[in-house]
């Protein structure tokens, strides 16, 4: 009996060894990825041997079901690719994507986010795609400069942009006409946003809960900081700078909302957008992903806006997807041509994906009228002007972690704002310094 | 298994059969078993291994160096990774004392109630009374859930704000908006809760069958010599158990020394740092951040401090055996 269950627990325990196994086997497979460059004519088109390609998102929303009709689409058109689609949590899948890839079972085309672009390529993930970009005629005239620069990697280009998902404004419509305010008219600036905060209070609201956690109040700080005039890194992302007066400034201004009463203390993670849908707040600043949800509760009465300008200048967090191409152990080169043919054929496409809630990356598909008639998406499209991208450099992801955690420390009033930047600061520089001597850039 | 040894060990004493041709015969024969055991035993060895000892020497190997699974030049750095988490001006060296002080604070807290209440439950579901049937399976039904479900349950009824917990208990007139998950102490008050309701089940089943296994007549024996209800538990229960009770507590102690979806699930770490514990910090470092060989040392360093912790457990109760 005992022993039985104690073989239990081994079991257990033995999950976590096997994982490590697999893991330390994958291991030994690093390092034999093969170049792949200037494979086929650049996705123009396939015509060899039928293929089957693996993709791998993390599209596991609303979204995901669009971008599967979008490749159900494509192979139908394409009788020698056929592409399938696995989708992990965004959360899972960079962790077991380079397991996957080093021990020869990862996809062949993987959608990554703008900021881990580097980090992949530093890590020799993924392949270089400029033949792709030069085959599209894609130039950084067509899209924003950051999401453009952020594909490159060692003036390489690695991905495609697919879209680029801002954080918007929501607003209860049915929460502001209660408190006496125009729903037609959200608040777009500082003093407005106060004075608008002030009218739900008196009608018992507590309007803009502000979040302790990445999702949203990290992401609502991230925006502000920039808003105010600062930044989180230098320019070469050798130093953090999230402590500068402008961030201390940003910070303050969140915290004081608590303070103030306009926001409870503690909020939960997911508990300000919930509050949101069941009206018992005003506003949220959530990403543009939230709009296919909130289009699934009809009895929300809400619309998104470009955030309220709070500082001195209007900026908004935005992330980037783009397509890569995965380095295999033994490359095929039929795969690779066919892989750039969909992502070419995707991204011709992608006012479709802009039904699945993101603002497309080509400048001609946002600026038509087709796009026009997607009225919510479209209403974040201003945004992308100053859009506040995470910086593309090798290793960030760890470092982006500690900014989120510092504001954590300050909204849950452990710390004061500047306190907690200045800590937060202090590891992150550390944590750059250990970056720079692993990727040595 | 204990059954096997006990059948073994009987046939070694037993009496040789008479007859020198039968006795040489025998123990030909008895040669040829010699290496049945190991017949036996070879494919948990091949298993442990392959997937136990070679690993762990593995992990050794990786922790002596600055390893990503995918940049090529791997090189070597010695002891640095060691060295990393005992030198307080390296960028880890917060960040892995703050999650051994959260996982030392959550198992100083959880195993004493996880040793306790189950034996306080496995005591009342070991009488016989209408209903125990339903009752047994009602404690343990939360074990059966994931700590997914279970995590995400408690997140939302824990909530500060929206959570029913604070609902309730402002109904009853307490303090409404205390921060369950975002601010401790309040948190590890969550965190040992929720676990122990999730798994306090097992461990009453376990109890209640040592409690199966003491012989009635000891009870019986105790009551005629005058032992009332606590002499009977002091004097009989609890000696029954102690074997029981080592087991318990010593995989009590590594459960909750691992924790990790808990905190990662309902206090997501917060505030700040303070409830993200060795586990997820040496998941977060292999898989997230890719450095195998700074999680590799941690996983080390972790595993000497649990052996430290089970030996001394282990010799306590031998102590107290003699």
């Amino acid at each position: 009996m005992q022993n039985e269950m104690s073989r239990r627990r081994l079991l257990g325990l033995g999950v976590g060894l096997g994982a490590a196994a697999s893991l330390t086997l994958a291991g030994c497979g690093g390092g034999s990825a093969t170049k792949s460059t200037a494979t086929g004519n650049g996705g123009k088109d396939y015509t060899g041997p039928k293929v089957d390609l693996k993709l791998w998102n993390g599209f596991t929303g609303g979204d995901g079901d669009i971008f599967k009709k979008l490749v159900e689409q494509f192979n139908s058109e394409h009788q020698n690719v056929a592409v399938g689609v696995t989708t992990y949590k965004w959360d899972d899948y960079y962790s077991k994507l380079p397991g996957a890839v080093s021990s020869g079972n990862g996809p062949d085309i993987a959608v990554m986010h703008m900021d881990q672009l580097a980090t992949f390529a530093a890590r020799g993930v993924i392949t270089e795609l400029d033949d792709v970009a030069k085959t599209l005629e894609l130039t950084e005239s067509d899209f924003a400069p950051t999401v453009w620069q952020g594909g490159l990697y060692n003036n390489k280009r690695y991905g495609i942009p697919l879209d680029m998902h801002p954080l918007g404004f929501y607003y209860n419509k049915a929460v502001m006409q209660k408190a006496g305010l125009d729903p037609a008219k959200p608040p777009t600036t500082k003093d407005e946003y106060t004075a608008a905060l002030t009218e739900l209070k008196k009608s018992g609201v507590q309007g803009f809960w502000v979040s302790p956690f990445q999702f949203t109040g990290g992401m609502t700080f991230y925006s502000v900081l920039n808003q105010w005039g600062g930044s989180l890194f230098d320019a070469e992302v050798a130093k953090a700078t999230f402590n500068s007066d402008p961030a201390v400034e940003a910070c303050t201004w969140l915290v004081d909302m608590i303070k103030q009463g306009f926001s409870p203390a503690n909020v939960g993670q997911d508990a300000d957008y919930l509050a949101f849908k069941s009206g018992k707040n005003a506003f949220n600043w959530n990403g543009i992903w939230q709009i296919n949800d909130l289009k699934k509760s009809p009895q929300v009465q809400w619309g998104v806006a470009p955030l309220p300008q709070i500082g001195g200048k209007p900026a908004a967090w935005a992330n980037s997807h783009n397509f890569t191409i995965v380095k295999q152990r033994s490359a095929d080169n039929n795969k690779i041509s066919a892989a750039k043919v969909f992502i070419n054929w995707l991204s011709q496409h992608s006012l479709d994906w802009a039904k699945g809630g993101q603002v497309p990356a080509r400048k001609a598909v946002r600026e038509g009228a087709d796009f026009a008639a997607l009225t919510e998406v479209n209403a974040l499209a201003p945004e992308l002007e100053y859009a506040a991208f995470p910086p593309a450099v090798p290793g960030l992801g760890e470092v982006m972690i500690t900014f989120y955690n510092s504001f954590n420390e300050a909204a849950l009033n452990k710390k004061s704002p500047k306190q907690a930047l200045d800590d937060g600061v202090a590891k992150a520089n550390k944590q750059l310094e250990d970056n720079r001597k692993k990727y040595g850039s | 298994m204990a059954d096997v040894i006990e059948v073994g060990a009987a046939r070694g004493d037993a009496p040789p059969p008479v007859g020198g041709k039968e006795r040489r015969g025998a123990s030909a024969s008895r040669r040829g078993r010699a290496t049945t055991p190991y017949l036996f035993l070879a494919p948990y060895l091949v298993l442990f291994l392959l997937f136990g000892l070679a690993p762990i020497l593995f992990g050794v190997w990786i922790s002596l160096h600055q390893w990503d699974l995918q940049l090529p030049n791997r090189p070597l750095v010695g002891l640095g990774n060691y060295h990393d988490l005992f030198s307080s001006d390296s960028a880890i060296y917060g960040d892995w004392w703050s999650s051994v002080r959260a996982t030392a604070i959550f198992t100083v807290f959880s195993v004493p109630l996880l040793v306790v209440v189950p034996l306080g439950l496995a005591l009342l579901l070991n009488r016989s009374f209408p209903g125990r049937t339903f009752f047994r399976a009602a404690f343990f039904a939360p074990y059966v859930l994931g700590v997914a479900v279970i995590g995400l349950l408690w997140r939302f009824l824990l909530d500060a704000n929206l959570g029913l917990v604070n609902r309730l208990l402002g109904m009853v007139g307490l303090p409404s908006d205390t921060p369950w998950v975002t601010d401790v102490p309040w948190a590890w008050v969550s965190l040992v809760g929720v676990t122990v309701w999730w798994t306090c089940g097992f461990n009453a089943v376990i109890y209640l069958a040592g409690l199966q296994d003491i012989p009635a007549e000891l009870y019986e024996a105790a009551r005629v010599d005058g032992a009332g209800g606590w002499d009977r538990f002091r004097h009989v229960t609890l000696p029954g158990l102690r074997p029981v009770l080592l087991f318990v507590l010593t995989t009590t102690i590594l459960a909750s020394a691992n924790v990790f979806g808990q905190s990662f699930l309902i206090t997501q770490g917060a505030p700040g740092e303070q409830t993200r514990t060795v586990v997820w910090r040496i998941v977060d470092e292999g898989l997230r951040y890719y450095d195998a060989g700074r999680a590799a040392a941690m996983s080390v360093v972790f595993a000497l401090m649990l052996a430290v912790v089970s030996i001394v457990n282990f010799r306590l109760f031998r102590y107290r055996e003699d």
